[in-house]
């Protein structure tokens, strides 16, 4: 649930509990976009193409 | 036929065997598959659940499986966090467990509530007063956690690793691991309490109802430690299981002990704080609420004294006992009855938890009742064992899981071995070519 939804009340359980999801959801989500993207960027480099 | 992806410098069984053994576990799992159909298309009422038992078999192997997954946050908060390196050496084991666990957790919640199309409705109509969301919200963060841990290792598999975008990928997720892991400690801690917090909160059944620190009951405490000193008994018993089953030493003996030891000190210290706490409230609490203790364990046929001593002493004082000597703890035979004490006092301890809470009478007029379990929750509870075998067999077959088993095991005439492996996969991709 989002604030903007008509549910929502700013209190202290709705900001813990949905603020504790958003934060944990945003470091998962910004962790894998960086890998993601560095790995796109590296395989542009030529990197990661020799393996023995 | 598939040694193209079979990792280098190990050996694998024939192709047949694997299957032969997959087939048969494959079975099992059809039959569950039937069963868990049979709850979603016909209902709840293919269970033996009732008005004294909402939480019954299913909540029991969820908070068992979620315990014994416990092995891989904590794994990995002494690896990244506290800078365990030897373990790196079982971490892949305890991820590929922990995502096991967390999934077949997942599954089975999926069986429970009944319409699984409503499932989303508990991150979108939360009920923020509820220890269970917060149990729902990390459960399923941490099983995104687990999976970005376990695809790594998928992606490490022999032929996946030749693709260079793959390979940056792994190598970028292998950099970044310890916010990951950070964050799984974190939600670990959570929802492990939540799910004890969940028995301690309920104050109209003295049985769980345990004194509180702020607005955390002592269950939330220990919930959370007995699973961090447990877990590690899970990863070191499937290890042990495997080691049997493929004929090899898949992990150094210095591993082993340093994983050993750590749960042992973490099972003597919960142990030890889990007895104070019960003496609390056997003598305290309870007769607060009304209730002698031995109202608890007598009067049925079931639940007697001996399923304390059991979980208290049984699955924790000797598990624990045993991993804290140095000399009991090198030996094979008495450090595998340890861990294997240990995943039974875990599982003994949420077994009370969950189903003798539902069992004890609470009113004048109630009765004990006692609940058996349809062949159907029995069926879907086994399903998840047969999945995780068979993702164990895959997994162990294809993938890099154990770095220290062609170490352990050199190959007679491995450059052959390699040679002919390679000599397959370059035959593999001229196939479409030549086609």
């Amino acid at each position: 649930m989002f604030p903007i939804n008509f549910e929502w009340i700013w209190d202290v359980g709705h900001m813990v509990f949905h603020g504790g999801l958003w934060y944990a959801l945003g470091i998962i989500g910004a962790g894998m976009t960086y890998c993601i993207g560095k790995a796109v960027w590296d395989t542009m480099q030529g990197k990661g193409g020799h393996h023995h | 036929m598939d040694s193209a992806l079979i990792p280098k410098g190990v050996k694998r069984c024939p192709t047949w065997q694997f299957l032969a053994w997959l087939s048969v576990f494959g079975a099992v799992l059809l039959w569950g598959v039937y069963a868990m159909l049979l709850c979603w298309f016909k209902g709840l009422n293919q269970t033996n659940m009732n008005d004294y038992y909402g939480f019954a078999l299913w909540i029991w192997a969820d908070l068992a499986v979620i315990a014994l997954g416990g092995g891989a946050f904590f794994s990995g908060l002494l690896k990244y966090i506290f800078g365990k390196d030897e373990l790196k050496n079982i971490i892949n084991f305890a991820v590929l467990l922990g995502f096991i666990c967390y999934s077949s957790a997942l599954l089975i919640l999926a069986i429970d509530i009944g319409q699984p199309l409503r499932g989303w409705f508990i991150f979108w109509h939360a009920n923020v007063h509820s220890m269970l969301t917060e149990v729902a919200f990390c459960l399923s963060c941490y099983f995104a956690v687990l999976t970005i841990e376990y695809i790594p290792l998928i992606l490490e598999n022999r032929q996946l690793d030749k693709v260079p975008f793959f390979h940056n990928l792994s190598h970028n997720m292998h950099e970044t691991m310890a916010i990951f892991a950070a964050t799984g400690a974190f939600l670990s801690f959570f929802h492990q309490g939540s799910l004890g917090g969940v028995a301690g909160v309920l104050f109209g059944r003295p049985f769980a109802f345990r004194e509180h620190i702020l607005i955390w009951p002592y269950t939330f405490f220990l919930f959370t430690w007995s699973a961090a000193a447990f877990g590690p008994c899970f990863t070191l018993s499937m290890t042990w299981i495997t080691e049997k089953v493929t004929g090899k030493k898949l992990v150094k003996d210095n591993v082993i002990d340093l994983l050993a030891k750590i749960s042992g000190w973490m099972i003597t210290s919960y142990i030890i704080v889990k007895i104070v706490e019960t003496l609390y409230w056997a003598t305290v609490t309870a007769p607060s609420k009304g209730f002698d203790v031995s109202h608890f364990y007598t009067n049925n046929g079931l639940y007697g004294w001996w399923i304390l001593f059991a979980e208290l002493i049984v699955g924790g004082v000797v598990p624990g006992l045993i991993l804290i000597i140095p000399s009991l703890r090198r030996n094979s035979a008495a450090r595998v009855t340890a861990i294997l004490l240990g995943c039974f006092g875990v599982c003994l301890n949420r077994w009370v938890m969950v189903l003798q809470v539902m069992a004890v009478p609470v009113m004048t007029f109630d009765n004990w009742a006692l609940y058996y379990p349809s062949w159907q929750e029995v069926a879907t509870t086994i399903l998840p064992v047969a999945y995780g075998i068979i993702l164990t067999m895959i997994s162990y077959r294809y993938l890099p899981i154990f770095p220290q088993e062609a170490e352990l095991n050199p190959l007679e005439g491995a450059e052959e071995v390699e040679a002919e492996q390679e000599a397959t996969a370059a035959e593999g991709a001229a196939e479409p070519a030549t086609a």
